[in-house]
């Protein structure tokens, strides 16, 4: 009889455990819910946040339209969006607060001599008007264009700023921001689009219309391949104690330093 | 068996072992009403039936919750598209301007790509069956059958990962091709994953050949292989159709490995080379970001998807069934 009280009682642990998951606000613990491309920043201001003040933090990345999605649902306290608000989710009832800026690197394979393009150029790429590289000053190669899926911030980002909806014509499209930067450090024909902040060795960024992604270029706006990073919130409702303290942390200007080594351009 | 033990020339030897059996029964259930027991012993008797019940109940509840969500929130969208330029559309654009759904593209590529992964992985794992099953010595077969194991037991993300970082370029180099991720990458990586389940469930209908039959055939002239490929193979049949129909289930749903070689553009699957997109990963490519209709319609594809499953299901009871007669 014992053994099946204590197995009940297991049981019951278990189950309000498994619904601590998915549980809204608890006093003295912040959730944050959202982009993939904000994982980095974000997490390095919820470690910070943390030690600051022991309040715990916790972060979903699940994607912009998720994080938007699970603020209106009051599943978490603050959403994380790497694209603007669009004008129907402002309608919901949500409201945009721009943490900091990314630049959006435009990558080849390091083996590819191509170095500089301009916007309009990578907008005729992507859009499969030019499609070899002798014909923007590389070796006669096919260009495999790497994308990310429908609906990625990261790929509405891009496609906006390039103008070129809904007419990219994809080799692969790839669903993370890790994956696109594999895939064209593998093949030297390759390019793709990644956030400035994850970009790695294994991949070249070029510079557009001569002017490489870093910080201040991004910052004074003439690198114009970029994006902001957004804090969603629901309007008119008050944040909890412990989510309010975080988001004036994250905003104020002593969160800068942490925002920008994380490698995006602090907004405050 | 045993009433022709205890009573091999009675004609009613049946029906008398019956009788005798029922008033077991009943002797048994009446010592047991008999019993002195507490109440509370009998209360927990009928609280661990309910508790049973129950854990019983919560599967049945799954496959019936799921079926029911699934159905509910998938029909929707295709009243909304139209049934026909649902299933039949050839042009899948999800966020344009102007949505287009049409989900024939998928449909195929999941049907070319489980037929290719069929084509390369049954000869594969079947021979590999036949080799474990009969002609493996013991240390052999012990080896094999733990690196199938090993193999069934990878995780898909590795394998999708090994074929990212190989499988593509590799393809891209030997085919010379701008680029590799496409319907032949999937279509490798699929074939490997099925075979683990294709040669054990094999294996398993190979063993049980009864060894008479093959004792028949070895004494009657024919040699070892032809004893396997003309008795035990066709004696197992069954058992190794349901191992294929298994290895199909398992190629249609996979989706981790798949997403991560095949390029996943909509594109009808029209050549080897092409990248495609399976109905898996045209939902787990998009749900994450999506809102209305579109999240509607991946819904719908994931019923399409769902039907296709319950069909190889029901294959896989047939035969199944069929081996057991």
């Amino acid at each position: 009889m014992k053994k099946i009280i204590t197995m009940m009682m297991v049981g019951v642990i278990a189950i309000c455990a498994l619904a601590g998951c998915g549980g809204p606000k608890t006093t003295g613990s912040v959730s944050t819910d959202g982009s993939t491309s904000m994982e980095k920043v974000i997490g390095a201001l919820g470690e910070a946040f943390q030690n600051d003040t022991g309040i715990s933090f916790t972060y979903n990345p699940t994607g912009s339209g998720s994080g938007i999605k699970a603020v209106q649902e009051g599943r978490c306290d603050i959403g994380l969006s790497s694209r603007d608000l669009k004008a129907e989710e402002k309608e919901a009832g949500l409201s945009a607060t721009v943490l900091a800026y990314d630049g959006i690197a435009i990558i080849v394979n390091p083996e590819n001599p191509v170095s500089d393009l301009s916007l309009e150029t990578i907008a005729k790429i992507y859009t499969g008007e030019i499609t070899n590289w002798s014909e923007v000053g590389g070796s006669d190669a096919e260009i495999v264009l790497i994308g990310r899926e429908a609906g990625s911030g990261t790929r509405d980002g891009f496609e906006s700023i390039t103008d070129t909806e809904d007419a990219c014509k994809y080799r692969q499209e790839l669903t993370s921001t890790g994956d696109v930067i594999t895939t064209v450090s593998q093949n030297p024909g390759a390019i793709g689009y990644a956030s400035v902040a994850s970009v790695k060795d294994t991949v070249k960024a070029v510079t557009v219309d001569g002017i490489a992604p870093t910080e201040a270029t991004i910052k004074d706006g003439s690198y114009v391949v970029q994006r902001p990073f957004v804090l969603v919130t629901k309007t008119g409702v008050e944040l909890s104690d412990a989510a309010f303290k975080f988001f004036t942390y994250i905003t104020s200007s002593d969160a800068n330093e942490i925002i920008a080594g994380a490698g995006v351009v602090p907004a405050n | 068996m045993k009433k022709q033990e205890y009573h091999p020339f009675e004609d009613n030897a049946g029906e008398f072992q019956d009788k005798l059996f029922e008033t077991r029964i009943e002797a048994v259930n009446l010592a047991y009403k008999k019993a002195p027991k507490s109440e509370w012993a009998k209360y927990a008797e009928r609280m661990i039936h309910i508790i049973f019940l129950l854990l019983g109940l919560i599967t049945v509840g799954c496959v019936l919750l799921i079926t029911v969500y699934l159905v509910i929130s998938g029909i929707p969208a295709i009243r909304e598209i139209g049934p026909v330029d649902f299933l039949f559309g050839r042009e899948w654009a999800s966020t344009a301007a102007e949505p287009r759904y049409g989900i024939l593209p998928f449909i195929l590529t999941s049907i070319y790509g489980t037929a290719g992964a069929i084509v390369i992985g049954v000869p594969v794992g079947f021979m590999t069956a036949v080799y474990l099953s009969k002609l493996a010595s013991p240390k052999v077969k012990s080896v094999m059958q733990s690196a199938v194991s090993l193999l069934a037991g990878i995780p898909s993300v590795v394998y999708g990962l090994v074929g990212m970082l190989v499988l593509v370029p590799g393809i891209r180099k030997v085919f010379n091709v701008p680029d590799g991720a496409s319907l032949l990458a999937a279509i490798i990586v699929l074939a490997i994953m099925i075979l683990p389940s294709i040669i054990k469930m094999s294996v398993t209908a190979l063993d049980a050949v009864p060894k008479e039959y093959e004792d028949a055939s070895l004494a009657l002239g024919a040699t070892p292989i032809e004893t396997y490929f003309k008795v035990s193979v066709p004696a197992a049949k069954s058992g190794i159709a349901a191992a294929v129909v298994l290895g199909v289930g398992r190629a249609i749903g996979e989706a981790m490995a798949v997403m991560m070689v095949a390029g996943n553009v909509p594109n009808m699957p029209d050549s080897l080379f092409q990248s495609v997109r399976f109905l898996t990963t045209a939902v787990s490519s998009e749900m994450a970001y999506s809102s209305g209709l579109q999240q509607q319609a991946l819904f719908s594809i994931a019923l399409v998807l769902f039907l296709f499953i319950m069909l190889i299901n029901a294959m896989l009871n047939f035969f199944l069934k069929q081996e057991k007669e």
